[in-house]
């Protein structure tokens, strides 16, 4: 028999933009509150895992069309990134800088290169937890 | 007397937790044992809260919706493996 689970569905439909933006706010909010990429991370894929649950990996595959250890070598490449871009200043690797840049929409903001690192960790976090979960969840 | 109070609340969710465990080893089926952990899941949340209103610090509060979401899908997931077999389907309309 097969079950319907369209309760399931519809809280998820609702509740995964809930997790997302929140996680969103905790990589954002790590700089001088709790939080970080490492938490951010965790709470994306656990937003996607929760798809996972309502859904089924095919369905999550057509939705987000993503290799997710590409996300993984990605995260690192832009960790690396980060460190290598302080040699270009002639200083020791993994030097940060901050200051206010002017962005398009925002104005002027205070930056801070860290904030680049970290979304080198989250986008590592996001890849690495959702491969081992897709790699269980896909054999027999 | 503020203090006070929040100590009595934070003993009264204390006590409510080891009764929650104690449905938690005694539960003679599964479920039991799933409500129950989602309930103190649930506790462990107004544990957070009581503990950041005495400690004087809003730095918890990201804890309490962590916690909730947490619980949530740890409870999904432990009745979708009681209902299906499998937590993670490959192609529900096979």
């Amino acid at each position: 028999m097969k079950t319907n689970d369209l309760i399931l569905q519809t809280v998820v439909n609702i509740v995964f933009f809930i997790i997302f933006i929140y996680s969103i706010y905790i990589f954002f909010a790590g700089h001088y509150t709790p939080g970080g990429g490492f938490v951010g991370g965790l709470m994306t894929s656990s937003a996607i895992v929760l798809l996972l649950l309502a859904y089924d990996v095919k369905t999550v595959a057509t939705v987000i069309p993503v290799n997710f250890l590409k996300v993984a070598a990605t995260g690192l490449l832009v960790a690396l990134g980060t460190g290598l871009a302080s040699f270009l200043y002639g200083v020791p690797f993994l030097t940060h800088a901050h200051g206010p840049v002017h962005l398009p929409v925002l104005g002027e903001v205070e930056v801070a290169s860290a904030t680049a690192f970290d979304l080198g960790v989250y986008l590592v976090v996001v890849g690495v937890t959702m491969t081992i979960i897709q790699t269980i969840g896909e054999t027999e | 007397m503020f203090e006070t109070v929040m100590k009595l609340s934070l003993l009264i969710l204390a006590l409510s937790t080891l009764f929650y465990f104690y449905r938690l080893v005694k539960g003679p089926t599964v479920p039991d044992r799933v409500v129950a952990l989602d309930a103190i899941g649930i506790n462990l949340i107004g544990l957070t809260g009581v503990t950041s209103v005495l400690l004087k610090t809003n730095a918890f509060l990201d804890v309490i919706l962590l916690l909730g979401i947490l619980a949530f899908i740890g409870t999904v997931a432990f009745s979708k493996f009681l209902e299906k077999g499998e937590i993670i389907e490959n192609d529900r309309n096979q």
